[in-house]
């Protein structure tokens, strides 16, 4: 018999219950039982940081998490950064003022990863931008729309 | 690619994880997952049970020992590098986490669990490695020490028996003269070759020196030839080439990335680089 346990985790601000298989990953709890597809999963073994979200405040990668794993604790997903229905966020914004992204499968991975980095270094040089996205692959842009949406939304962000 | 079914386990205490350990067949621990969880994904590994180390209270600190640090084995990467106490007193190791993978990983990584995987690229091994620090370890038989010296056995092989497991690492104090480098295909990928390095330099005078590579061999090499020649010598260029030179010899290994020889190549170059570093940091 499966082993499984009843989880609740809070996503976006709101707690779910949900009995779920021990293997399950973080990433397909998210996006099978709680139906927030805006987590992407590429690689599925910790390479592409499509699946990135934010436990804790912290970035990680739900694909390396079991959702049990993630039990009591706080989680904000793609889906959980725009401040309202009808509003982005600025560093969304940026993105799609700068051509920051082209068929928006790495995009989830890429805003929860400078969200965090833009929360702990405002002001960051390009270098430090490309650093902070090492750990996310885009097949489309060449990386430069991303880098100049991170810095415009840096800019953004300050005022 | 999803985890093959395991039972899931979840202990508090120590105590019980040992308990755990000793006690159920076929079990791999679970520390921060950002090794076991793309091996569990890639059904490489197929345990019966997965021992979860996270909620298990006491094993996540970084404190004063001596001169020197302990650090509980579920420390993230993350606070070894934003610790200033690392910074002071193992600047090699605060220098060197900013490798280790990307800010997704280091948040979740653990210190403990780089040391048990023992992955032959992984910088925190080096690091231990290179400094001398001693890994502490628990089982159903109680606690042992073991030097770093002795900790790898083989590729990927920690000297861990089935039911213990790592609950910290002494970490010696070790002083400015600090060096780290590595070569690697992107920023936050595995070295192709790293070196670490410490000098202690007293009136324009190397004391002494710990070198040690990474990528090269199957687990951390330390380069006890290019140690002894520089040691009581005075750190010019000159002397740092030679003794990064005696690195051309280690036996290396050879994979898709890079020949032998190649490795070889780059174990001289990364040596030289990081012992400059060392200098320099050392104010020397």
């Amino acid at each position: 018999m499966a082993d499984t346990r009843s989880i609740t985790v809070t996503v976006n601000g709101q707690p779910y219950t949900r009995t779920v298989e021990t293997r399950l990953t973080l990433a397909d709890f998210l996006r099978h039982e709680l139906g927030l597809t805006g987590t992407h999963l590429g690689c599925e073994h910790g390479v592409c940081g499509a699946c990135t979200v934010l436990v804790e405040g912290r970035t990680a990668r739900s694909c390396l998490m079991l959702a049990v794993q993630a039990a009591g604790k706080s989680i904000v997903t793609v889906e959980g950064i725009a401040p309202s229905e009808t509003e982005l966020h600025p560093l969304q914004q940026a993105f799609q003022d700068n051509h920051g992204l082209q068929c928006g499968f790495c995009t989830p991975g890429m805003l929860t990863t400078l969200l965090e980095f833009l929360g702990d270094n405002p002001d960051p040089t390009e270098a430090e931008v490309r650093e902070a996205i090492s750990g996310n692959l885009c097949r489309c842009t060449g990386y430069q729309g991303i880098v100049d949406a991170a810095l415009d939304a840096a800019k953004r962000m300050r005022k | 690619m999803k985890p093959p079914p395991f039972r899931y386990h979840d202990p508090r205490t120590l105590a019980e994880t040992i308990d755990l350990l000793a006690r159920l067949e076929n079990a791999k621990l679970l520390a921060g997952g950002q090794s076991l969880m793309p091996m569990l994904n890639f059904r490489y590994a197929q345990p019966d049970n997965v021992i979860d180390l996270g909620r298990v209270e006491d094993l996540a600190y970084i404190r004063e020992e001596g001169s020197g640090l302990r650090i509980g084995a579920m420390t993230r990467q993350r606070d070894i590098e934003f610790s200033d106490l690392v910074r002071k007193r193992c600047p090699l190791m605060a220098d060197a986490i900013r490798f280790v993978g990307h800010r997704q990983t280091r948040n979740r990584g653990t210190i403990g669990g780089s040391l048990s995987h023992l992955d032959p690229a992984a910088e925190l091994p080096l690091v231990c490695a290179t400094v001398d620090a001693t890994v502490h370890v628990a089982g159903k038989k109680g606690e042992r020490a073991i030097p770093m010296a002795k900790f790898p056995q083989g590729y990927m092989t920690p000297a861990i028996e089935a039911d213990e497991m790592v609950i910290a690492v002494s970490v010696p104090a070790s002083g400015p003269g600090y060096g780290f480098v590595e070569f690697a295909r992107r920023h936050g990928d595995f070295a192709i070759v790293a070196a670490a390095a410490t000098l202690e330099i007293a009136n324009g005078t190397v004391k002494r020196a710990s070198i040690a590579l990474g990528g090269v061999g199957p687990a951390p090499v330390r380069c006890a030839d290019a140690e002894k020649l520089l040691a009581g010598q005075k750190p010019t260029p000159d002397a740092l080439r030679a003794a990064a030179e005696t690195c051309r010899k280690i036996d290396a290994m050879e994979d898709v990335h890079a020949p032998a020889s190649y490795r070889q190549h780059l174990a001289t170059v990364m040596t030289r680089r990081a012992l400059e570093a060392a200098v320099k940091n050392a104010g020397a």
